[in-house]
């Protein structure tokens, strides 16, 4: 009786994950919205509706993007950097012409390819812990995007920034690309190969490499589509600011994606979790974010609650994992050196 | 003849590696300026080096038992803005606020530690969370920019020593500090408490089958590093004085030193020594780019090549002797 159950039962559990999240979600706008109510302001209203879909997109892109890394049990220090050099590619490469914005495009996502190829290959072929790895690479463009750029460069045609600008109604453009490039990264990761290798290689590398798994070839494509989507953050950066600017990588943005991603229910130490997920965790985050402005709570306050929500958040998915979770080595990187 | 070939193994496996690099840096800047090891140059350098070696002592610990400390570098700031807030000037209230200090490391390890194995909260996540915590939360109380400033007596060790002592002329605080710390560390590394969190590291459940306490000896190692950040803070208080930015970004640095040192991340692999030299390799490695007149900008990327290069050759020794058990390992 029991054991006929077994199958039934561990595929709700998989799908409340998920449910959970967004009942986190749900959980955070019904409070959020009640506080800002007893201050006598609305968390609904337009502007701040807007001022809430305007800060997930941003965070959006770098999110998704980390998750593949962070479902293949590797990780991305670098996107931080790649936003910023690519928001300096787009706007060099454009300088004001409208005719070279799809130039400009295929610049960044070249580029940054080919930085997530550069990670991918340092981890896979060269046996670098991808921590080091990629906060080796951030470190390389850091001092790059220093020397080069001393202030912001290169010039954003009109057309272009409409990309950080225009709304429908009160959705940003940005979000609903970025809405879009998650639905593609869901349906990568549920219906294609590669989608499901990401998983077997963060479940357990060894059994994924014995299953005929070319193990390498899925941890670079996870790296390369990370570093794209980080370009296409950059992008968004250059519509946005109007100019490219190496400035963007002070704001740490890699760490507030690291996050959204681990309060979206993937796990640090990968296998599990998805884009969906991550999209709902981006979206706390953004609510918490609008909830604290519209409160005029202390920029310094929100840092301090922000990291008391994502540890409180990460325990008490450690709390629903704990069986399954505790019995696995915590950071078992031995096995990727081959 | 065999004796060469094991000091030739010793020196090629991925511990011996960073004493290479370290005297390759050190002939480096030998090249370019032999004043520097006059004894006056060479003290100033090992004292500013004084406190990354320590962190990395501290960062050490917590690596080999298989965790990370991402909040070391918001800790020597927030330790470095108590102290000038607290202290205010008056020489009386050094040693009670250093009280407050150590007390206040040893809070923010204690914390880190149960979140991670009470909780079950990954260390990255545990650390990254209180180095968020930390940050805004000393700027809330200081309203942005640190106040106060600190006592003669608190700035003695990060910038005094003992004076008059031949050839090297001046035998700096912080350097016997160093010495001191590291000498505890080692030896602390070889007691019952050492090789349990090595093992700890190495295998946790092997660990804990085998009647360890796993737990307790991480949590015990997040709190040498939060009081290891706290000496650090004081050493680097007093050297450089009090500003916002005191520690920021210290936390990578700390790592890519203790990883430069062949300490495996994920525990269980590598020795305190080889940690703190790579901290020291790391300092030498600033000093040259000081005197090749480096511009300052292009620091990161040499240093991240250098980092990427140097684990990667740790990488390639390491995986030679783990794929002798052939039957665990089919290609």
């Amino acid at each position: 009786m029991t054991r006929r159950l077994s199958p039934a039962a561990l595929s709700s559990t998989t799908l409340s994950s998920t449910v959970l999240i967004y009942l986190a979600l749900a959980g955070v706008l019904v409070i959020g919205g009640a506080a800002v109510a007893t201050g006598g302001g609305n968390l609904f209203a337009t502007a701040n509706l807007v001022d809430m879909f305007t800060r997930t997109s941003l965070t959006g892109f770098l999110a998704i993007g980390m998750t593949l890394v962070i479902l293949c049990r590797s990780l991305d220090l670098s996107v931080g950097y790649v936003a910023a050099l690519s928001s300096l590619v787009a706007a060099t490469t454009m300088d004001g012409d409208v005719g070279r914005i799809p130039l400009a495009i295929g610049a960044v996502l070249l580029v940054s390819g080919l930085i997530g190829g550069a990670n991918g290959v340092f981890v896979t072929v060269l046996g670098v812990n991808p921590f080091i790895a990629t906060l080796g690479t951030g470190l390389i463009l850091k001092g790059y995007l220093d020397t080069e750029y001393k202030g912001p460069a290169g010039d954003v045609p009109a057309v272009f920034q409409q990309f950080g600008y225009t709304r429908i109604a009160f959705i940003p453009i940005s979000t609903v690309v970025m809405l879009a490039v998650a639905a593609a990264a869901i349906w990568f990761l549920r219906s294609t190969r590669t989608g499901h290798h990401m998983y077997a290689v963060g479940g357990d590398l060894d059994v994924a490499r014995m299953s005929g798994i070319r193990t390498g070839r899925v941890l670079i494509a996870a790296h390369v589509l990370c570093a794209m989507c980080a370009g296409v953050a950059g992008l968004l950066l250059a519509a946005r600011f109007g100019t490219g600017s190496a400035e963007a990588y002070t704001n740490l943005y890699e760490l507030d994606a690291i996050a959204a991603v681990v309060l979206g229910g993937t796990l640090l130490l990968g296998g599990k979790g998805g884009v969906a997920g991550t999209v709902a965790g981006v979206a706390i985050l953004a609510v918490l974010d609008t909830v604290f402005n519209v409160m005029q709570i202390d920029p310094f306050a929100k840092d301090v609650l922000r990291g008391a929500v994502i540890i409180a958040a990460v325990a008490i998915y450690a709390r629903r994992q704990l069986d399954r979770t505790a019995r696995r080595p915590r950071f078992a990187l031995e096995g990727r050196a081959s | 003849m065999t004796r060469l070939r094991a000091l030739a193994g010793r020196l090629t496996n991925p511990t011996g590696t960073v004493f290479i690099l370290l005297a390759l840096i050190l002939a480096g800047i030998f090249v370019k300026n032999a004043d520097f090891f006059a004894g006056p140059s060479l003290m100033a350098f090992l004292k500013q080096a004084a406190p990354l070696v320590i962190l990395a002592a501290g960062q050490y610990f917590v690596i080999v038992s298989g965790n990370f400390d991402l909040s070391v570098g918001a800790l020597v700031g927030a330790q470095v803005v108590i102290a000038a807030r607290l202290i205010d000037g008056e020489e009386s209230r050094t040693l009670p606020v250093l009280a407050v200090m150590l007390f206040f490391g040893l809070a923010v390890g204690l914390v880190n530690g149960l979140i991670t194995t009470a909780l079950k909260v990954q260390s990255f996540i545990t650390t990254l969370g209180m180095l968020l915590v930390l940050y805004g939360a000393i700027r809330l109380w200081t309203g942005g920019a640190p106040t106060g400033s600190l006592s003669e007596a608190f700035r003695t060790p990060g910038r005094l020593g003992i004076e008059g002592v031949p050839i090297l002329g001046q035998l700096p605080w912080a350097l016997l500090i160093m010495l001191a710390l590291g000498a505890g560390a080692i030896v602390l590394m070889r007691t019952r408490f050492g090789r349990i969190l090595m093992a700890s590291g190495d295998n946790d459940r092997a660990a804990a089958l085998s009647g360890a306490r796993v737990d307790t000896v991480r949590t015990a190692a997040f709190v040498l590093s939060g009081l290891s950040a706290t000496v650090a803070g004081v050493l680097i208080g007093g050297f450089a004085g009090v500003s916002a930015q005191v520690g920021e970004g210290l936390e990578f640095t700390v790592i890519t030193a203790v990883v430069l040192g062949g300490v495996v991340l994920g525990g269980g692999r590598g020795t305190v020594i080889a940690a703190m030299a790579g901290a020291l390799a790391i300092e030498a490695l600033f000093t040259l780019f000081n005197q090749l007149a480096l511009p300052a900008t292009l620091r990161p990327t040499v240093q991240g090549a250098i980092i990427i290069a140097a684990v990667a050759y740790a990488a390639r020794q390491r995986t030679r002797p783990a794929a002798t058990p052939a039957t665990v390992t089919p290609s």
